[in-house]
């Protein structure tokens, strides 16, 4: 079963259940942030997009002192897959686990668009079902995407095949224009060092049906239906 | 009157809040005596012109309302319509003009907060959001800082309260210059069977305050700043402009939701304009019930707030409700759950009065029904203006034709009203709940409709927001005519059916006549319209006052139409889908120069009749669309608007997601500048693949039609049969000069 984490300001967490239940045939269930533990039955957990608290402080700093979160870290430290979705990707950033930080896009605006990303890995459990090298497109809508980490960080992150997605033009080259928000190295999504926990800018749950923003979403969740079929936690 | 000060009611006093005389001696003749300071407060609110619509009230009851799908029109929060499987739409649009030339930001924030609470008020999601702006030149570096100011504004609270805007319209004109408009449209989804009302039943049921706290902003922001036109003095006034909390309002609406699946409530009413008042009295009025209030309970975030404060703070995202006696821990463990307050204030009560308490002191004691439905109405009186006649004359033959006929296209496409408003919708999310089928840019937006249970179904529905003020400012009833035309044109271009109205009426100081007869005119229009073309008119709101030192804003009746799509795979898009298709333009070409967007650009003239409406025409237009979609024959249909033909064939090749070239022939015998600019109404550029099909379609539903060319190659290419085009122009190039109209004017490539 998925559980998908529902904050106060969350946003995309029923869209998120849509894709993975209604659209990809899975057991989604959204799971509050007060509970103190996730359901047991949990085999991935996601943490959506949205505002969570408001973001009035940094973004996803309120949301890691949730008490369901304490249980996301054991299940995340455990290896069970755990996947943010922008401010979920924001919010696993402020719960340390993962790392680098995500700060204002760097022209200033909230950014609503459809973007090419790379698959630069290929593997369980995110991107299984891509190739490298891969290009999907997908859409991005925030304020805060620009992905920043200190260069030895950044440096070990390539070496260790930490970086999974990144923002590129129709032609897959990782130029300065294909980049939405200025994020270093035109990185668009970062996994731990395990593997096991993703988070990224772009909206795979807005990209699951033809004619809704297209289909591409579909590599990463069916990607993590995959891996979690059958599994144990 | 223990630990506070308060003025002496008196007429002095009434003035100063905005009362005449003769509503001052009516108040008294109520009452039976001097009202109370917040006594004086309510009634100030409750009949200002922007609460009881007593300057338009006369002109509105006189439009059309009902129709079979109608489950609720005007009186409500917002109005409903039936859309089929069980399911309802419920709409409006509010302005929030004065605000945001205050405080651009807050001003449109809290525009789009007012009224999201006004559709989940009623038990629907919203799911889709549209904005009608106006502005100054952007030659204007306050209108720059305006519409940044807006456009921050509008997706700094709907981003954060996961609504998708997926639409609008964005228009630039010197008249704006002192009084610009932010009108926010909302939709929602609800269950058919379970819309709520603002209704406060059941005697002894308790009346519950839920959302966010008390404080002193906003106050007199309906009666001070909404029914008052600008002067110099105006800045002074911030702080009646609230602020908004969106983070707060995502809760309140999840609350409410959760809330109304239960049966644990009777009425529902958010607190809007004049906040605890304006929303009591309404839902006692509608139930023919009274209230009595205890303001001491009221969650305050400010200590020593007065009653008069309390009654007439205008915070955002509070809401007042009525649930069934005994419910109220049910109520209350919900929005705990929220960690939002909800606190038991008062009690409903069966002798038809308002009674206030504070610190066990009565403050308030009166007859609800004089107040909330017996406000003034007021037979203003109508002049139409001097120069009316004057404005409509146009000599075509004193127009100097175009020289430079690409140049004059590029130039259209170089005006910010014309260009590509790309910059301001990349900073809305257009796809939050995962529904926008057409987002922003289309001829109207398609979002695809979900139950409340988040499973999907069939339908879709359809909306677009349309003036073009210029032509009201020519001919008020005209304009009008036509921005419904158009509005229900571009549903109907979407391959959706219409199904209703809603509007907002922005205009000048009603105590001008001439202002006053644009605006008899106006509904007039809107009236006739709506009926011919079967789409009543479900809510609506108006905005008077919208000058600064005397000089008004065009009128602008801004109108959007809503429609339904059975099935929402099978819709049409705008723009040119495919090469080698045939390109067949429904509706006629006519020498139509007046109002024209060429007219104004490229000979600096405001002035001609503008083009007719044929509502005969435009009905059975609609027909054909729907028709067309829903059998496959039309693949793309986009209306023919401000810019012409040409304008519209630009944008059918480079608006889609790669761009398709063109080449048209025209055989009308009109001089060129009016066939490739002029405005005709009742035009659609349709492509398809099965011209015959279409033609003959046409024909059958009475609608003019002629295959005019095809789809393909990488330039637009316009010109009369066998001659040397009058356009041959690349289209990237075109497309280039159309994205960049408004980022260039704000030095932001």
């Amino acid at each position: 079963m998925f559980s998908v984490i529902q904050l106060p300001g969350s946003n995309d967490d029923r869209d998120l259940q849509f894709a993975l239940k209604s659209v990809l045939g899975a057991d989604a269930r959204l799971a509050w942030h007060k509970d103190p533990a996730l359901p047991a039955e949990t085999r991935a957990v996601l943490v959506p997009g949205g505002f969570s608290y408001g973001d009035y402080l940094r973004c996803g700093a309120m949301a890691r002192f949730s008490p369901i979160m304490a249980d996301v870290r054991r299940f995340a430290e455990a290896g069970g897959p755990v996947l943010g979705i922008c401010n979920g990707f924001q919010i696993l950033c402020e719960a340390g686990l993962l790392p680098g930080a995500l700060v204002r896009n760097h022209h200033l605006h909230f950014v609503c668009d459809f973007v090419h990303v790379r698959v630069e890995h290929a593997r369980p459990p995110f991107t299984s079902r891509a190739a490298v090298g891969d290009r999907l497109r997908l859409p991005i809508k925030h304020g805060e995407g620009a992905y920043h980490a200190p260069p030895e960080q950044l440096a070990r992150l390539e070496e260790r095949g930490q970086v999974l997605l990144r923002y590129v033009d129709a032609e897959g080259r990782t130029t300065a224009e294909a980049n939405p928000n200025g994020s270093l190295a035109n990185i668009a999504g970062v996994t731990n060092e395990r593997g096991n926990v993703l988070g990224l800018m772009p909206h795979p749950e807005h990209a699951v049906e033809g004619g809704l923003g297209g289909e591409d979403g579909r590599v990463i969740l069916g990607s993590l239906l995959d891996a979690v079929s059958g599994a144990r936690r | 009157m223990s630990g506070r000060i308060e003025p002496t009611v008196d007429l002095v006093l009434a003035r100063e809040h905005g009362l005449t005389d003769q509503e001052y001696a009516q108040i008294g003749a109520i009452l039976g005596r001097t009202p109370t300071f917040p006594e004086l407060g309510i009634f100030s609110v409750m009949w200002s012109e922007h609460c009881s619509y007593k300057s338009s009230k006369k002109y509105l009851k006189r439009l059309p309302t009902e129709a079979p799908h109608v489950l609720q029109g005007p009186g409500e929060n917002a109005g409903v319509v039936a859309i089929g499987d069980g399911l309802a739409v419920v709409f409006k649009i509010e302005s929030h003009n004065h605000p945001s030339f205050i405080e651009p930001r807050q001003g449109a924030a809290t525009g789009v907060g007012g009224i999201l609470r006004d559709v989940f008020t009623m038990g629907a999601r919203p799911i889709a959001s549209l904005d009608a702006l106006r502005f100054g030149p952007l030659e204007d570096p306050l209108h720059r800082y305006l519409l940044r100011g807006v456009v921050e504004g509008i997706g700094g609270y709907g981003n954060p309260v996961g609504v998708a805007t997926v639409g609008g319209e964005t228009g630039f004109h010197e008249c704006y210059r002192g009084n610009i408009l932010v009108n926010a449209f909302n939709l929602g989804v609800v269950e058919a069977e379970r819309v709520f009302l603002a209704k406060a039943s059941g005697v002894g049921n308790p009346v519950i305050y839920v959302g966010s706290k008390t404080g002193r902003d906003g106050i007199h922001g309906a009666s001070l700043l909404a029914s008052a036109e600008f002067d110099e003095e105006s800045e002074a006034k911030r702080p009646t402009v609230q602020v908004g909390d969106p983070f707060t309002e995502k809760c309140l609406i999840e609350a409410c939701l959760e809330l109304m699946r239960t049966d644990a409530i009777v009425g529902i009413q958010d607190m809007g304009a004049a906040g605890l008042t304006c929303s009591s009295f309404e839902m006692a009025s509608n139930a023919g019930t009274g209230i009595e209030l205890d303001l001491d309970r009221v969650p305050q975030r400010e200590r020593g707030m007065t009653p008069y404060e309390l009654l007439l703070s205008e915070s955002q995202e509070r809401m007042l409700l009525v649930a069934r006696s005994g419910r109220e821990d049910e109520v209350r463990r919900i929005f705990e759950r929220w960690d939002l307050d909800a606190v038991v204030v008062g009690r409903v009560t069966d002798d038809g009065r308002m009674r206030i308490r504070w610190h066990g002191e009565q403050v308030v004691d009166i007859p609800v029904a004089p107040v909330a439905h017996q406000s003034p109405e007021l037979d203003r009186p109508v002049r139409e203006p001097a120069d009316h006649l004057e404005r409509q004359k146009l000599d075509p033959a004193s127009v100097a034709p175009e020289a430079d006929l690409p140049g004059a296209l590029r130039a259209l496409l170089d005006t910010p009203g014309l260009g590509s408003k790309q910059w301001i919708y990349r900073q809305y999310d257009q796809l939050v709940q995962g529904n926008t089928v057409i987002g922003p840019g289309g001829d109207a937006a398609l979002v695809r409709v979900k139950r409340e249970d988040g499973t999907a179904t069939e339908l879709a529905v359809a909306m677009s927001v349309d003036c073009n003020p210029r032509w009201c400012w020519l001919d008020p009833y005209v304009g009008t005519v036509a921005a419904v035309a158009e509005a229900v044109r571009n549903v109907a271009c979407t391959g959706a059916r219409p199904l209703a109205l809603t509007n907002c009426l922005n205009f000048g100081n009603p105590e001008r006549p001439e202002i006053m007869w644009e605006f008899a005119e106006a509904t007039r229009g809107l009236g006739d319209a709506a009926r011919a073309l079967g789409t009543p008119v479900v809510s609506g709101n108006v905005s008077l006052y919208n000058e600064t030192s005397g000089r008004a804003i065009f009128p602008t009746p801004a109108i959007a139409a809503v429609g339904v799509l059975e099935h929402w795979t099978r819709h049409a898009v705008s723009h040119f889908a495919r090469e080698g298709q045939a390109i067949v333009l429904l509706g006629e070409n006519r020498e139509e120069l007046g109002g024209c967007e060429w007219l104004a650009r490229r000979r600096g003239l405001e002035r001609g009749a503008p083009p007719q409406v044929d509502l005969e025409h435009e009905r059975r237009l609609v027909a054909l669309l729907v028709e067309g979609v829903a059998a496959g024959v039309i693949a793309s249909a986009h209306d023919v608007s401000e810019g012409g033909l040409a304008v519209t064939l630009a944008e059918c090749c480079f608006t889609g997601p790669r761009r398709v070239g063109a080449c048209v022939e025209l055989a009308d015998r009109l001089r060129p500048d009016a066939l490739l600019f002029g405005e005709s109404t009742g035009r659609v550029i349709a492509a398809t693949d099965d011209a015959e099909r279409l033609l003959a379609l046409a024909r059958e539903r009475g609608v003019p039609a002629a295959r005019v060319g095809e789809t393909g190659g990488e330039r637009l290419r316009v010109g009369a049969p066998g001659r040397h085009p009058w356009l041959d122009e690349p289209i990237d190039e075109l497309q280039a000069i159309w994205r960049d109209a408004i980022p260039r004017r704000l030095q932001e490539g």
